[in-house]
């Protein structure tokens, strides 16, 4: 059974002109222990997907159908202070800027304590000891020492450390990243991220990494969801998505990163950008920015199609997957 | 150093460079006000942002400079277009020195062959301003075009080099994404016609896509007006795509230079091994990696000896003791005792 079930899910931002769509139905499943990566240019939704799961819609924003199930129970439209509960407990949180997520006037251990005792049921002295464990185990030296520090005391990739332990306090089986490491420099991204992985395989937690890094992605996640214009264009398994894409967007994407391993003279290139949500064109979202654009795109809007080991939003593989041979385009 | 340039430029001796750095160095002051000095006895903090880079950039070559934050890359930049005064060192700007000439009346027309290129694209426009006012800028402040005619056909010719088109000269910044105003920095810093560009990470704020788009573009203008580029980047990936030649900073300092490839496929210095290593591999899923431990230090209080020693894995007593200097070792220069003694 999946952890994490996201059926149909739309989320609206109502304004004076109508009704944005900025997630436009889209349906994904977490398996336990799973890293599911979540990729997509700015304005793809990744992020909103992220706050819908952890109820953390800003308003006007809303989820204004479809459902989201943690373990078969129904999140979604669960009273404030009962998704509080959830919140923290069942589902942690790490956001891109570790500045920002931490209270800059309480020390890190008291922001900690705070938390483990919040959802665990145990005495001031464990949650202290188990506050200092969480910090031994994202990496922090002499952890019985820095406790007792402010977050302007840690270094970036530092703060984003305690932020991991923040979200790990009250052992969650899911763990909401969004660009966990996008303010971060290489060399702190790399460490951050080998952290991440390995911290939450060790407690069998399951990972929703949003970024926009592929490269992270590539080395991170077991599966992944490319978004485009609030959809999912691609999902599959992280090696067929990266080396046999289905989708013309992700074949192109992966021809817009300059590779390390080749020279090119010119990148591939994809024309045009993202379409606005109060203009996003009739049947497929990217046929304006489309090479093999054919009739069908204009008029009817793509779902999921099986093609070979993933799922392409492409009228290329409404047949199941006959034309699959868009993976030449980047070349 | 010009015997040291000669192996990594191998032209040099034919074609003087367009761009040489002579042991530039900046430093900023950033110690407390005079009043607080006193009353806690605290000495001056200097911060020693830029110490003594050396390079020289041939005409229609990309030098590209990279390095993690702080290491004084975006420093440079502001040096080399004279935004900052050096506090040592000189800049060589085709045979004149430049940071000399910026301050008389030759300086208007040095200006108008070095431009820039920001990182934020949002925030380099004016808001207020049409986007034919932005681009005519410069053309109406050198001097260069004043007849309205004469001043609409440039503009118009400059979008379409960045392919943009002419009707949106009318339009204002926020009309606009991204990406195409990158374009219209690109276009603005093109208006002058000028021979070098410097571009702090302009394609840092841009998404991959578009990224590529921006890419090809100075690439395109490079070879059709024969430009020559100083690109910052934190992105060794970027980098690799754009550069001729590549500097590796941390803390101030240059530690490696070379040519693209011979960086990229034997790196010489311990921190460009670890930047290459760092970056995640597309095809190759799900690959373990041991990280380098550590971080930038701070830069008011860097290490003595080698800057990098603390993260070093081939750190000795040498290297936290004696700073070493940027020396030719085969075909790159690299500032490590490690390399020099033939240990690594």
């Amino acid at each position: 059974m999946s952890l994490l079930d996201v059926k149909n899910l739309v989320v609206e931002f109502p304004n004076r002109h109508g009704v944005l769509r900025a997630i436009d139905d889209i349906s994904f499943s977490i398996a336990p222990g799973e890293i599911l990566g979540v990729v997509g240019e700015s304005g793809a939704g990744k992020s909103l997907t992220g706050a819908s799961i952890i109820g953390l819609l800003e308003p006007p924003g809303r989820v204004s159908s479809g459902e989201i199930w943690l373990e078969g129970q129904r999140i979604d439209n669960l009273p404030y202070e009962e998704m509080r509960k959830v919140r923290g407990r069942r589902i942690g949180a790490i956001f891109q800027d570790p500045l920002t997520s931490l209270n800059p006037l309480y020390s890190v251990g008291r922001q900690l304590i705070e938390t483990i005792l919040t959802h665990l049921p145990v005495s001031h002295q464990e949650a202290r000891k188990r506050a200092i464990d969480l910090l031994k185990d994202t990496g922090i030296s002499a952890a019985e020492q820095r406790i007792e520090h402010y977050p302007h005391q840690f270094s970036g990739g530092m703060r984003q450390r305690v932020v991991i332990a923040l979200a790990l306090a009250a052992e969650p089986q899911l763990i909401v990243a969004d660009e966990p490491t996008t303010a971060l420099d290489v060399s702190i991204q790399a460490q951050i991220i080998t952290l991440l992985k390995t911290i939450c395989k060790k407690r069998g937690a399951a990972v929703m990494l949003i970024t926009h890094d592929m490269g992270v992605i590539a080395e991170t996640c077991d599966r992944v969801a490319v978004m485009y214009a609030g959809r999912i264009a691609e999902i599959g398994p992280v090696n067929a998505v990266i080396n046999h894409s289905a989708h013309p967007y992700t074949t192109g994407l992966m021809g817009c990163i300059p590779d390390m391993s080749e020279d090119r003279e010119r990148l591939h290139q994809i024309n045009g950008s993202m379409p606005r949500l109060n203009a996003i064109p009739a049947g497929c979202a990217f046929n304006p920015r489309c090479e093999r654009v054919f009739e069908r795109c204009y008029q009817e809007r793509p779902d999921l199609f099986p093609a070979g080991p993933t799922e392409a939003a492409c009228w290329l593989h409404a047949g199941g997957g006959s034309k699959n041979e868009v993976g030449g385009v980047a070349a | 150093m010009n015997e040291q340039d000669a192996t990594v430029n191998p032209v040099s001796d034919k074609t003087p460079p367009l761009v040489r750095a002579t042991d530039l160095a900046k430093t900023f002051d950033v110690s407390p006000p005079w009043l607080n000095r006193v009353i806690e006895r605290q000495p001056r903090l200097l911060l020693h942002a830029v110490d003594g880079v050396s390079f020289d950039i041939q005409r229609g070559q990309t030098l590209a400079l990279v390095g993690e934050s702080g290491c004084g890359k975006s420093t440079v930049a502001r040096l080399l277009v004279g935004l900052h005064a050096p506090t040592r060192g000189g800049l060589q700007f085709d045979g004149v020195d430049a940071h000399a000439a910026f301050k008389t009346s030759e300086g208007r027309h040095l200006r108008r062959r070095i431009q820039m290129i920001f990182q934020d694209p949002y925030a380099s426009l004016n808001p207020r301003w049409r986007v034919n006012d932005i681009i005519a800028e410069p053309l109406r402040e050198h001097g260069i075009e004043n007849a309205p005619a004469a001043l609409r056909e440039r503009v118009d010719a400059l979008l379409l080099s960045v392919g943009l088109s002419p009707q949106d000269r009318i339009k204002y910044p926020h009309q606009f994404s991204g990406g195409q105003r990158q374009r219209i920095s690109i276009a603005r810093a093109l208006a002058t016609s000028p021979d070098f560009l410097v571009c702090d990470e302009p394609t840092s704020a841009l998404d991959v896509s578009v990224q590529a788009q921006v890419l090809n573009i100075m690439k395109d203008l490079q070879r059709e007006q024969g430009l020559t580029y100083l690109f910052i980047s934190h992105n060794l990936a970027v980098v690799r795509h754009v550069s001729d030649q590549v500097g590796v900073m941390y803390l101030g300092r240059l530690v490696e230079i070379a040519e693209k490839h011979v960086l990229f496929d034997s790196p010489r210095h311990p921190y460009t091994r670890m930047l290459l290593d760092a970056i995640p591999k597309m095809h190759d899923t799900g690959r373990a990696r041991t990280p380098v431990s550590g971080e930038v230090p701070n830069p008011l209080n860097p290490p003595a000896g080698c800057a990098f020693n603390p993260r070093c894995p081939h750190a000795n007593e040498r290297c936290r003791n004696e700073r070493p200097d940027l020396v030719s070792a085969g075909r790159v220069r690299v500032a490590c005792h490690a390399v020099a003694e033939g240990r690594i």
